[in-house]
């Protein structure tokens, strides 16, 4: 729920004019990062429970990631918006700019998660392919970086700040990766 | 709510909830309240943290016009001008890129305060006559100001329409008397961390430095601006003098110029050394070389929602094509 919050505000700042002179970027580079710091905070649930012991992250884990797409699928539509909604221009960007690459892959990449978000897909895939589906989001959230790090133009502090984010959680897991019976207690 | 509730602290073992449950579980309405109340917990700090996270300042409201206005004569467009719809002031004023200031679009309008442009002396050196540093006041009174009203378009895919008040960049290098090896013109821009707390980052190198060759510079659409909308510039706008080349991208067009050097060899243009392979000396507005991260095909016009064609020379071709006559303007970008 906390989590459209943002989106609320962001709808009220674009109805009151807030968004400033170019609404549009601004509301595109919100959503991005929305996404960027949902996948991030989706993915250190795990980590928080190896280190902690608490329950409560995973419990959220997959509204996180439910949110995380939510806003990515946003920011694809402002995306398409802001190009009239052309799908040629969308594919010459695609194909030809690393960074919406980038992007447009990770978005691809969490169709199938969200979509097997449910504890219906879990059982119908078996919880060890469900897992290993699920482990797209590694790939997607190390994606989703290295888009906001080449759509910068030139400070790259903020990315570089998410991307050691990332990579401090990836080294949680495989320091304490937990054994494969562990692993299925975890299941729902 | 009900009067059957036990209070959260004392449960009552002989509650009707109580007596269904297996031993140990604890009571539902409680829990129900504990986890609302940890929901609540959770949702605000999550979309709160994430506000913060991801919400950049913004709106213009900052931009009251200031400064003094210029006299000047009320007059039909001239030959330079474009006849679109000016960007409205607070908008020109408050969504700016002057990393002098911040990196935020909003950080030059916030502060500009910090810029103190008088006292303010222009070094003029290198392949003239006369060298000399000269007062901004002095500087702008060897000339009429004109009004151009000129088309913005930014590298990053974003345009305006600015009023500029000043004077022809040709008139002061004739006045400099060039001698014959002169054949770029160097601006620099004032290198002072106090005034420009950017400065205190090397996100570039600083001062900014930027340049033009000398038939550029000469042609009659090259422009110092000391005025916008027929007032004194605003400090994030490149007071008290800046340069205004409408058929470049807006990054070539220098702020808070402090000298201006004539040379033989092409200047070490600031963007060009940070990332050459996306910024070249040139800078020409073209719709056919796309950036190498993003297109240039289109732009936004600041105030609009969609995008709109990004024209040759950001419409100047006309005027200024000839300069490159014979130049592979994809290699020369």
């Amino acid at each position: 729920m906390g989590g459209l919050l943002p989106a609320a505000v962001l709808l009220l700042d674009a109805a009151t004019g807030q968004l400033g002179a170019n609404p549009i970027q601004r509301a595109t580079l919100q959503t991005g990062l929305l996404t960027l710091a949902l996948l991030v905070l989706s993915l250190a649930c795990t980590p928080l429970r190896l280190l902690t012991g608490w329950t409560w992250p995973a419990r959220i884990r997959k509204t996180l990631g439910l949110l995380a797409f939510g806003y990515a699928a946003l920011h694809f539509l402002i995306y398409l918006f802001d190009h009239s909604f052309d799908l040629t221009l969308m594919t010459e960007d695609v194909l030809k700019r690393p960074f919406i690459t980038a992007g447009f892959t990770a978005l691809l990449l969490l169709v199938p998660l969200a979509l097997t978000s449910t504890p219906r897909a879990v059982k119908r895939l078996g919880f060890q392919r469900w897992t290993r589906l699920h482990q797209l989001a590694y790939v997607a959230v190390s994606l989703g970086a290295l888009h906001y790090y080449w759509g910068v133009k030139k400070d790259h502090t903020q990315p570089l700040i998410y991307a050691a984010v990332i990579a401090a959680l990836f080294a949680v897991r495989l320091l304490r990766r937990p054994g494969p019976r562990r692993a299925s207690v975890r299941a729902r | 709510m009900s009067d059957r509730t036990p209070p959260p602290e004392r449960p009552d073992p002989e509650s009707s909830e109580r007596r269904i449950l297996t031993p140990g579980s604890p009571n539902p309405r409680r829990e129900f309240l504990r986890s609302a109340a940890l929901f609540t917990a959770t949702a605000g700090a999550l979309g709160g943290g994430l506000e913060l996270l991801t919400r950049r300042p913004g709106g213009p409201g900052a931009a009251e016009a200031q400064g003094a206005a210029f006299t000047r004569p009320a007059r039909p467009l001239g030959p330079y001008d474009t006849s679109e719809a000016v960007t409205p002031y607070a908008q020109a004023t408050s969504y700016n890129n002057f990393y002098e200031f911040g990196l935020d679009k909003s950080d030059p309008a916030r502060m500009a305060a910090s810029l103190k442009t008088r006292p303010w002396t222009v070094r003029i050196d290198g392949e003239v006559r006369k060298p000399m540093t000269v007062d901004i006041d002095t500087l702008q009174g060897w000339f009429p100001l004109e009004d151009r009203v000129y088309r913005m378009r930014c590298v990053e895919g974003w345009s305006m329409v600015m009023p500029w008040l000043g004077f022809p960049l040709a008139a002061l290098i004739r006045r400099m008397e060039p001698t014959s090896k002169a054949k770029y013109v160097q601006f620099t821009a004032l290198l002072d961390p106090k005034q420009f707390p950017g400065q205190r980052q090397p996100v570039l190198k600083w001062p900014y430095v930027e340049g033009l060759r000398l038939d550029e510079a000469l042609h009659p659409l090259a422009f110092m601006a000391v005025g916008l909308d027929g007032r004194v510039l605003p400090g994030q706008n490149g007071a008290p003098l800046r340069l205004a080349v409408p058929w470049k991208y807006g990054f070539k067009s220098i702020k808070s110029v402090v000298r201006i050097t004539l040379t033989e060899k092409q200047p070490q243009t600031t963007w060009a050394l940070a990332a050459p392979q996306e910024y070249g000396f040139y800078a020409n507005v073209n719709p056919a070389v796309p950036h190498p991260r993003w297109s240039q095909a289109t732009e936004r016009r600041i105030g609009e929602l969609g995008r709109r064609k990004t024209l040759a020379f950001n419409g100047y071709a006309e005027q200024v094509a000839g300069l490159y006559k014979g130049m592979d303007l994809r290699r020369f970008f």
